[in-house]
């Protein structure tokens, strides 16, 4: 965080595919150097992707022949048995419900607040702007291990032990999405608000007619951080919800592959790939959002 | 320019000297942006203040306090921190917990470095493409879910990586069932799905070396490896020191991976800190002691975030 520059995320951040540049001025049409880096990194990619793929198409065979050997990394006869069975084991339409509850609020929660904070501390002006912004940004090394006991604590004297609302409210304020809005609007243009000024417009004028239509783009990758960050949390819904009806889907896999044991695995993973769609569909279509999100603040 | 540090008078600065005569803000429009920025701050410093500052202050006076919930708390000074270091448990898993950080990282680091060197040399532009997609994938991946399909992998009797490995002739190896096995499963996981991210921070360092660089140590006569030890890594130290201490803060916080694939077992074998954190409060009960583990789990993050300073300051080399 320390060598951050002050421009915008989007747009702003050199585009990496450029690589580095030739480094011999005579080309050679094959290179044993090149095929063994290629060979190298193909076989990286198969580590990476083989246990997503025997996972896919696993849920795919049916669940007596699923622990049979040899494994299959291509499900060339798709079998959905696994899939019915999965809706009967686990009440997922709940599940899914519950995730996208949390996840859906807690992203447009951390949207809206951070895009407010921000905006203040890039743009407005009060006493004690240095030190507040310090202040958020401190928050971010507390790692949330160590706040859960007391978190617990407070959400049971507010009434909302074992609610989804206990998931929700707490992961709301975002230091880091705080710092990435006050960074993206940074490098939106000072004249902007200058020229408005002369125009004899308010502050919050300023900002609603000017600075929060160009802001969509920045909180668009605070919203798919912080959803994919809590679509997968695991540790605080295991802590903060207690009974079934309250669980999202990674606590209720979890639960389901202690319950079903190894007899029927997959089962379980027809239900770990349902609870991929929706990371896979962000992967798909925010893959650049969320790389410049995660990455941000790291000096890059 | 530094992310601590707000540019106060930018505004005014970018106007330049000739017009700002006629932008003074006036006291009226100073006053009603002060207003604004509160309201605008209201919702983030409220929250942060009621679930993070208020907590992390609650933490530390519990640590000093024995607490079930049920009876009164009562004032136990450096009870619970001396208990808690002398409880066998706990120390085995603050061990664990550091053996881990430091071969879980050193492999991290070294895998996405070396992976991120050889794809940022020439190669067509759609593999590069497909390579930095297959190693960030894992990172949108749920732990959980990870930890859950990694757990059939390894089994002993029908896993695949048994198989594969049968197939070269190495006997079946007990993954899950021996200390030793439940630790290494614990790391490959983990790297497994977070070398993506400190691969990805590589990428981009090595992108920020300029061509010029490259060019000035190739008419030098640098090639292949040579240039590599002696432009890349002096050059990519600054990119080195912040992804290994995003990666070990983040190791140091380990628990889904084991809580899913071992619950820290056998034995003790991979229980790590915020395990016990974990078991204590919300098994046993024992609120003081748990917050009395997080607080050191705080001092150590906050130990090696300082050292960074520290290093960045001393030893990194900036171009």
């Amino acid at each position: 965080m320390t060598t951050t520059t002050d421009h915008g995320l989007a747009g702003h951040s050199p585009r990496l595919s450029e690589g580095l540049p030739e480094t011999s001025p005579n080309r050679r049409r094959f290179s044993w150097a090149f095929a063994i880096r290629i060979m190298l990194l193909l076989l990286a990619a198969a580590l990476t992707l083989g246990p997503v793929m025997w996972t896919l198409s696993t849920s795919l065979r049916s669940p007596s022949e699923s622990f049979k050997l040899p494994p299959s990394f291509i499900p060339w006869n798709p079998d959905f048995t696994s899939y019915g069975e999965v809706f009967q084991q686990l009440n997922i339409f709940l599940l899914v419900l519950n995730s996208a509850l949390v996840t859906g609020l807690i992203a447009v929660g951390q949207m809206i607040s951070a895009a407010l904070a921000g905006y203040a501390f890039a743009h407005l002006k009060f006493r004690g702007r240095g030190a507040l912004f310090s202040i958020v940004l401190a928050t971010m090394m507390v790692p949330v291990q160590v706040t859960i006991v007391p978190v617990f604590m407070l959400i049971r004297g507010m009434g909302l032990s074992d609610t989804l609302l206990a998931l929700i409210l707490p992961a709301i304020p975002t230091a880091f999405g705080t710092f990435l809005m006050r960074q993206y609007f940074m490098g939106l243009p000072a004249e902007l608000a200058e020229a408005a000024a002369i125009d004899g417009a308010s502050p919050w004028r300023t900002f609603r007619s000017v600075y929060a239509p160009l802001a969509i783009p920045g909180m668009a990758i605070v919203g798919i951080l912080a959803f994919n960050f809590h679509w997968n949390e695991f540790f605080r819904p295991l802590i903060l919800t207690i009974s079934e009806q309250n669980f999202t889907l990674p606590l209720g896999l979890v639960s389901l592959q202690g319950n079903l044991g190894t007899g029927s695995i997959s089962v379980v993973l027809a239900g770990v790939v349902l609870s991929m769609i929706p990371a896979l569909v962000v992967f798909m279509f925010g893959q650049r959002a969320l790389q410049d999100g995660l990455t941000a603040g790291t000096g890059k | 320019m530094s992310a601590t540090t707000p540019p106060r008078e930018r505004p005014r600065q970018a106007a330049g000297p000739a017009t700002e005569a006629q932008h003074q803000p006036t006291a009226k429009s100073r006053h009603s942006q002060r207003w604004l920025a509160w309201i605008f701050l209201a919702p983030t410093i409220l929250g942060m203040g009621l679930f993070t500052l208020i907590p992390i202050v609650a933490s530390v006076v519990l640590a000093f306090f024995r607490w079930d919930i049920i009876s009164a708390p009562t004032f136990v000074g450096f009870d619970n921190f001396s208990e808690v270091v002398q409880d066998p448990t706990v120390r085995v898993s603050f061990l664990n917990t550091i053996a881990f950080v430091v071969v879980a990282v050193a492999l991290q680091l070294g895998l996405a470095l070396a992976l991120a060197i050889m794809v940022q040399e020439k190669m067509p532009a759609w593999l590069r493409v497909f390579f930095r997609s297959a190693f960030f994938f894992p990172l949108i991946l749920s732990a959980a879910s990870v930890s859950i399909f990694m757990r059939y992998l390894f089994n002993e009797q029908f896993g695949v990586v048994n198989w594969f490995l049968s197939l070269v002739g190495i006997p079946a190896v007990p993954w899950l069932t021996t200390p030793g096995g439940s630790a290494a499963v614990v790391i490959l996981v983990y790297v497994w799905q977070n070398f993506g991210f400190s691969f990805l921070l590589f990428i981009g360092g090595l992108a920020s070396i300029s061509v010029e660089t490259y060019e000035a140590a190739s008419i030098d006569g640098a090639t292949g490896w040579r240039k590599h030890l002696h432009v890349t890594l002096p050059l990519l130290s600054p990119t080195t020191l912040v992804a290994s201490v995003m990666a070990i803060i983040s190791a140091l916080q380990v628990f889904d991976q084991p809580y899913v694939l071992t619950r820290g077992g056998p034995g003790d074998s991979t229980r790590t800190a915020v395990m016990v954190i974990f078991e204590s409060a919300f098994q046993r009960l024992e609120f003081g002691q748990a917050s009395a583990v997080g607080v050191l789990l705080t001092l150590i993050i906050m130990a090696i975030t300082a050292a960074q300073f520290r290093l960045s300051k001393r030893f990194v080399f900036y171009q």
